[in-house]
């Protein structure tokens, strides 16, 4: 690869995805030319609640959150920084007997991956932490989940790649894309000459449906604005992330003291931006002071909301393209890419360099969505 | 008009524009975070104190009077709402946080006039008890008719800076020196500017004088360099106009480096926004009459640009009669009007001519970074230092102030940047080598200001509660 345009890869979209296999794709030894819209990991990546949580993903999943679980234990090692990550457990609340059995029922069905769940009735829950409140009627605990700061880690995966030797080009939207058989054509708003690659990643997230669309493989995208606040700074009571079987409602406090909450939706103010709501805003506390008596007085001091793109099965698609050779997919974690991300990342990369990956990826194929 | 203008302050500005609409027939309704209406310039005292306004507010008490008489005949013609913080907007729902619950309003028209805070610049040791900025200070006195110290040192620049010396001097503080960064050759070279208020400038070297005749130290070209104490203030150490250290005794200071607007109002409402040089910072844009880019959104006071008192109630006014033209209240402007909105814009143009002198006599001294220590606190909110921002803004090659917050949590606490935004965007462009206005501005986000979780969990079915 002679000219300065021209990459054996070029990946679409610095999020922890995108970053995570431009770093591996280097370490295969191949040129890799990343481009990011914005600045690398500001999106869903960036925004996310900041869970590192096996429990309660799907089956299919289990041998990528597993894979990513490894390289979470080795985080400093790969990135250069801990970015306050703790292993300090998932709690999964039941509020009703029949989410209970359907904790027990994942358990059983989750038992050879090795997540160690701990089941614990609601008399046991109150013991072990006195700050819940009467809500829950018991709960599953994944003791070596956790939680860390995406706004750290998910740009420290890009840094790394850069490190290595990845061309990372931030404000840099790709304007239009071309396969002329053998390589593709890229155009990138702040460069002035096309980038050419033989590989082609579409790592682009929420903004991934247009490089799909270009090669005849639209999917069924749906954008959504997940929404976070935050408290003031509270005596440390907590270390675990907090979750609620079905979705809707976690909290984290992170070691400085201030809990973080999340579990509705902020409104659009563009296609690149969202802003919290006041109605969103409520949801989660209505559901948040329930669990948690003890938040009643603390002050909200801060919000955000973001852009996150998902399909309507909620699994990501991590993919050869159906129709053109050389370009790879992974992208739709559904605002729950941050644990998976850096081993999807690795996955792709052996999609690219090796022609196959150990980890299965076939219910995550785009075909799915193709007729 | 279907619905009644919403007016956002109770200041001179938001006071001249209430004035303004209630002349007109039409019934505002007023917002204001105060207890009391005023402002922080004519902040009233708590209903039991009984000092007189010439004890309040000196040569301004008769300003005060009239705005506050004017106030008090138009509270039965307008909907006041004191203690009403507005804690977010949604296009044009406005959600307010009051006596202990959130509720909704829904604007057709808005006069933002949500005034300003001190501009807040660090020191090694600025956050030890003791240290207040020159506004607090002032409130301190105004409000609770106290000091903030037995030996107050008041300190920075600007014309407040002389106006609270002499507030404390005549209530008998006792005020061991006043010390300006700025040079008196600063303020001789701003004389022309100056000359457009020259009852400001006869007032501003007449407090100069007085304080000199009560044997106050007067000291100018000096730079503050570190406060001193274990677990609060006891000394101040200050580089004087020699260039040389010395170590000055006291239990109190009051800082302050002139003011800056609060705009997190028209910035969440989405009004476009400039950078100003003189101000060094993103200000919103507006137009003479006040109409902010957005239709129905009129800016007035020191939340559009720090002009001071008489321009905010000048500004008030103005941006009152431009609603009540666009609306088509006014449909047939009468001769006198016209020649009001004339005089008003005189007035104004007068002002902004002075304030240019006002900037050339009390420069913000803009070279406190390569002063700075790596240990001293920018955000207090957080406890950020100088040194992890620089350190974030190279490790990370950010170049942009809302990456940098994502980075180093500055300006993530209670305050959401309204007291360390500044710094921090200060010290990105100084560290990145970019101009200030090219580091962007802090992304607003809801709540304003902190609201307790069970007002946000309660807010907006507390009917429907009661009959679940």
């Amino acid at each position: 690869m002679s000219s300065p345009n021209t990459f054996d890869v070029i990946v679409v979209g610095g999020g922890i995805v995108g970053s995570s296999a431009a770093l591996k794709l280097r370490k295969f030894g191949l040129s890799v030319c990343l481009l990011e819209r914005n600045t690398c990991g500001s999106s869903s990546s960036g925004i996310n609640y900041g869970g590192v949580r096996r429990q309660g993903r799907s089956l299919a999943q289990m041998p990528f959150t597993q894979r990513a679980h490894s390289i979470w234990g080795r985080l400093k090692e790969v990135i250069g920084i801990n970015g306050e990550y703790q292993r300090a457990g998932h709690l999964k609340l039941a509020l009703s007997e029949a989410d209970m059995e359907s904790l027990a029922r994942y358990r059983d069905c989750t038992a050879e991956f090795g997540l160690d769940l701990e089941l614990l009735s609601g008399t046991q829950l109150r013991a072990r932490y006195p700050w819940l409140g009467g809500r829950a009627v018991g709960g599953s605990l994944c003791p070596e989940d956790g939680h860390a700061n995406p706004r750290l880690i998910s740009p420290a995966f890009a840094r790394a790649a850069a490190r290595e030797g990845a061309k990372i080009l931030e404000h840099s939207p790709a304007l239009g894309f071309n396969f002329d058989g053998k390589h593709f054509q890229v155009k990138v708003a702040s460069q002035s000459a096309p980038l050419s690659s033989k590989y082609l990643l579409n790592c682009a997230g929420a903004w991934a449906n247009t490089l799909c669309e270009t090669f005849g493989e639209k999917v069924p995208m749906i954008n959504s604005h997940p929404l976070m606040v935050v408290t003031d700074a509270l005596p440390a009571f907590m270390s675990l992330s907090l979750g609620v079987e079905g979705g809707g409602m976690y909290v984290r406090q992170v070691s400085r003291g201030n809990c973080v909450l999340g579990g509705s939706q902020g409104y659009s103010l563009d296609a690149n931006r969202a802003r919290p709501g006041a109605e969103g805003i409520e949801l989660i506390l209505k559901g948040a002071l329930e669990l948690l008596p003890n938040l009643r007085n603390a002050q909200v001091v801060r919000t955000w909301s973001g852009v996150e793109g998902h399909l309507p099965d909620r699994e990501p698609i991590v993919s050869y393209s159906a129709t053109t050779p050389g370009l790879v997919h992974g992208f739709g974690f559904a605002g729950a890419g941050f644990q998976i991300g850096p081993a999807v990342g690795e996955v792709l990369a052996e999609m690219i360099a090796q022609g196959q990956t150990s980890t299965p990826i076939n219910a995550f194929s785009i075909n799915r969505f193709l007729s | 008009m279907n619905e009644a203008p919403i007016i956002i302050g109770a200041g001179p500005a938001g006071i001249r524009a209430a004035q303004t609409l209630v002349k007109y027939g039409v019934r505002p309704i007023i917002l204001d975070e105060g207890i009391r209406w005023g402002g922080q310039i004519y902040r009233q005292q708590p209903e039991n104190f009984k000092r007189t306004n010439e004890q309040l507010y000196g040569f301004d008490a008769k300003k005060s009077e009239e705005l506050s008489t004017a106030f008090a005949r138009l509270i039965d013609k307008a909907d006041y709402r004191p203690e009403s913080l507005v804690w977010n907007i949604e296009q044009t729902r406005l959600d307010i946080f009051h006596s202990g619950r959130s509720t909704t309003l829904n604007w057709k028209s808005l006069i933002v006039a949500s005034g300003a805070t001190d501009r807040i610049l660090p020191f090694p040791g600025w956050t030890l008890p003791g240290i207040f900025a020159m506004g607090a200070t002032q409130v301190a006195l105004k409000y609770q008719a106290c000091a903030i110290g037995e030996k107050v040192i008041l300190a920075g620049t600007g014309p407040l800076l002389y106006l609270v010396a002499y507030q404390y001097v005549k209530a008998g503080a006792n005020v061991l020196a006043v010390l300006d960064t700025a040079h008196l050759s600063d303020q001789i070279k701003a004389l022309p500017g100056l000359m457009n208020q020259p009852k400001q400038l006869a007032r501003g070297m007449y407090y100069v004088g007085w304080l000199m005749t009560k044997g106050i130290k007067v000291r100018r070209g000096i730079r503050i360099v570190r406060a001193e104490g274990q677990h609060r203030l006891c000394a101040l150490v200050i580089q004087n106009e020699r260039g040389d250290q010395e170590t000055l005794e006291c239990d109190a200071v009051g800082v302050g480096y002139a003011l800056r607007s609060e705009t997190q109002i028209a910035d969440m409402l989405g009004c476009e926004f400039k950078f100003d040089s003189l101000q060094r910072a993103h200000i919103p844009v507006k137009d003479v009459a006040g109409r902010s880019s957005l239709k129905g959104v009129y800016l007035a006071g020191d939340g559009a640009g720090i002009m001071g008192a008489d321009a905010a109630e000048l500004s008030g006014e103005r941006s009152a009669l431009a609603l009540l033209i666009d609306q088509g209240v006014c449909h047939d402007i009468s001769k006198s009007t016209l020649s009001r909105i004339k005089q008003i814009e005189r007035g104004l143009q007068r002002i902004g001519r002075f304030r240019v002198g006002l900037e050339t006599a009390f420069p913000c001294p803009n070279d406190w970074i390569q002063k700075m220590s790596g240990d001293t606190i920018v955000c207090r909110c957080e406890e950020i230092t100088f040194g992890e921002i620089r350190d974030a803004i190279s490790e990370s090659d950010i170049r942009e102030v809302n990456r940098l917050k994502a980075f180093s949590r500055v300006g993530m606490g209670r305050c959401q940047g309204r007291m360390c935004g500044q710094s921090a965007a200060e010290i990105l462009a100084h560290f990145s080598k970019q101009a200030l206005s090219e580091v962007g501005r802090l992304r607003g986000q809801p709540p304003l200001k902190p609201v307790p979780a069970h007002v946000l969990a309660e807010a907006w079915v507390p009917t429907l509660k009661g009959t679940e």
